[in-house]
């Protein structure tokens, strides 16, 4: 894909990393491979273990058991300034006392490199970033974008193998936020080295990444692609982490090869059962299901009523909250041709029992989501 | 809110006055160093420069003024490294024993001058160091450690320690990152120490006077002894010339650290 990328990542393993504060367990036996040069996102809400797995590789924070390899070798007890991984924070971290030119030559000066060699490279990270023209600038004169791009080139100046980002756009508005997102994009692919990036926010997990680590209270539920994760979720808790959902529960009823879940006295059902004891639950993804006024003819085998309880234009069509009988919210995309519906209006939801995705239940799904 | 011009001409006589207040017993000083009789009186006869010549030149206040500049100095240096590492101990401590052992090393400044005299002459006596160098500077560092730490301190609660751990991503061992961020950082912090130090030794005058003798006075102790005996006004001269080299001291360095602000923002 990127002819530059060979061998410029390192490859990192995590086996069974924990990290315990007293009784809290901040990691709970994470594992994790990822490839050189790979964009790896780790996804979760706040204190899922995300941001402590960062600190974890950054060499910030301990682990309390388990083995951590950056590029094929133990980094366990190496203190962070030998680990020559670039780190990107939320809060910038740019030192104020120095120029934008200062702060970028700064881990160049430590690696004892000569000034002609130093300059080269400070003007070469710089205009990566297109900062080029703000060397002589402080960080206190530079807008927070600005700030974190120079972090940015602080961070690759010295060619690390390895680039770890927290949260780094989680400080700037939007739309710079999704300039941003294409610009780091960008140099990955022109760096090809392995980054490894924090965020709580699924739709930049989705914009950036090769594949998403999705986490939730100190352990990993998930790694794949964005559409692996989408399509695919293998828990509720990642299924409903990553893009919008309906959740249908319901009294189950199994037999050997398919599930029916009755919601208030209507009776959907899906072409499959789930293994083992755990409660299912069907998780549908809203483009998977059609709405319509009732008694009208439409595809899909499985039919629910409920009453509009939110409509939200949003331009290439139209989001439907819908109020099922159990109470519960059903949330529908219509295509801008589609037909338009107006609030407490009554209507049927349609789908496609092949469509729907056994989950088991799980009650950290909902809890976490707020 | 705009002011109605007799407000704020009553504002500013008041302020004024205040003022005059504050700097009068100062600048009554000046003049009187000028006199051209052996009189502290005031208003002064005659101009003359002859109690500056007799700084300079009598033994008695030459030394004096430069055995308080030693000690000074040294004490600036003590205290300030001192002062220094106990700030950084305390900032990076468990929050409730740093606040017990912060009140403890601010005691100094509140307990009464005469009381630490006392016991500090008291300790002296026992261990010769009455009249010694190291005896003046160690009671020196005593009373000036808290303003070191104080100002350390003040400077440490803003730094942002992100930027150490920032500066360890990019290579820089706990050593290298003192000196190139931390260092710089909280710099006006502990020069302003440096400089509270240097001036709580060199005018300190209750301790002094107990821990003194003969063969080793600092310039207040000089300054005291010499106008309780009779009244010379190269006091006079002594207190001008301090006067002006604080002033300058003072100034220029609120005009440097004016102009380092200005820079960086």
């Amino acid at each position: 894909m990127n002819p530059r990328a060979e061998n410029r990542g390192a490859a990192i393993d995590l086996d069974t990393v924990s990290k315990a504060y007293g009784s809290f367990k901040a990691l709970d036996g994470v594992s994790l491979r990822i490839e050189p040069g790979e964009f790896m996102t780790l996804l979760g809400p706040s204190g899922s273990g995300k941001t402590t797995t960062l600190n974890v590789i950054a060499g910030f924070t301990d682990v309390t058991s388990g083995s951590l390899l950056v590029g094929g070798k133990s980094v366990v007890g190496v203190p962070a300034h030998k680990r020559n991984i670039g780190v990107v924070f939320q809060h910038y971290a740019l030192f104020p006392h120095m120029t934008v030119g200062r702060n970028v030559a700064y881990p160049l000066t430590l690696r004892g490199i000569k000034q002609d060699e130093r300059k080269k490279r400070v003007a070469r990270a710089l205009d990566m970033v297109k900062m080029g023209d703000f060397a002589h600038r402080y960080p206190s004169e530079l807008s927070g974008g600005q700030q974190q791009r120079v972090a940015l080139a602080r961070a690759i100046v010295f060619d690390p193998p390895l680039l770890l980002m927290d949260e780094p756009l989680g400080a700037l508005d939007k739309k710079l936020r999704e300039w941003l997102q294409l610009e780091i994009k960008r140099i990955h692919r022109e760096l090809g080295t392995t980054f490894v990036y924090v965020t709580h926010d699924q739709e930049e997990a989705l914009v950036l990444s090769d594949r998403i680590a999705v986490f939730n209270r100190g352990r990993i539920e998930q790694v794949g692609t964005g559409r692996q994760l989408y399509d695919e979720p293998a828990t509720l808790f990642v299924g409903r982490f990553i893009g919008d959902s309906t959740v249908l529960r319901g009294e189950v009823k199994s037999d050997g090869t398919s599930t029916a879940l009755t919601i208030a006295g209507e009776t959907v059902s899906a072409p499959r059962r789930l293994a083992g004891e755990a409660h299912p639950v069907m998780l549908l993804r809203p483009e998977k299901v059609a709405i319509r006024r009732p008694g009208q003819d439409a595809a899909g085998t499985n039919r629910l009523s409920g009453t509009i309880a939110e409509a939200i234009y949003l331009g290439s069509g139209s989001k439907y909250e819908v109020k099922l009988g159990d109470g519960s919210t059903a949330i529908v995309r219509s295509p801008l041709a589609g037909e338009s519906f107006g609030l407490g209006e009554k209507v049927e939801l349609c789908f496609d029992g092949a469509d729907a995705k056994l989950l088991p239940d799980d009650s950290t799904a909902d809890t976490t989501l707020t | 809110m705009e002011m109605k011009p007799l407000t704020r001409l009553i504002l500013g006589l008041v302020c004024l006055l205040v003022a005059i207040w504050l700097v009068a017993p100062t600048l009554v000083v000046v003049p009187m160093s000028f006199n051209e009789n052996k009189s502290l009186a005031f208003p002064p006869q005659g101009f003359s420069w002859q109690w500056y010549q007799n700084f300079a030149t009598n033994p008695e206040w030459s030394t004096s003024f430069l055995n308080s500049l030693k000690v000074a100095s040294l004490v600036a240096v003590l205290a300030t490294v001192l002062g220094t590492l106990a700030a950084f101990g305390l900032d990076r401590m468990k929050a409730r024993p740093a606040n017990l052992l912060r009140m403890l090393m601010l005691t100094p400044m509140v307990v009464p001058g005469v009381v630490l005299a006392i016991g500090i002459y008291a300790v002296y006596l026992d261990a010769q160091l009455v009249g010694t160098l190291t005896g003046f500077v160690l009671a020196h560092t005593i009373l000036a450690l808290p303003f070191v730490l104080i100002a350390v301190s003040a400077n440490l609660e803003v730094f942002d320690r992100r930027l150490e751990t920032a500066a360890a991503s990019l290579g820089a061992g706990a050593l290298t990152t003192f000196r190139t961020v931390t260092l710089p950082l909280i710099l006006p912090g502990i020069l302003s120490g440096l400089l509270f130090a240097f001036a709580t030794s060199f005018d300190e005058i209750v301790v002094s006077l107990f821990i003194t003798n003969p063969y080793l006075k600092t310039l207040p102790v000089q300054i005291f002894s010499s106008i309780t005996r009779d009244a010379d006004p190269t006091v006079a001269a002594v207190g001008t010339i301090l006067l002006f080299a604080t002033t300058i001291l003072i100034g220029g360095g609120m005009l440097l650290l004016g102009r380092e602000r200005k820079g960086r923002l």
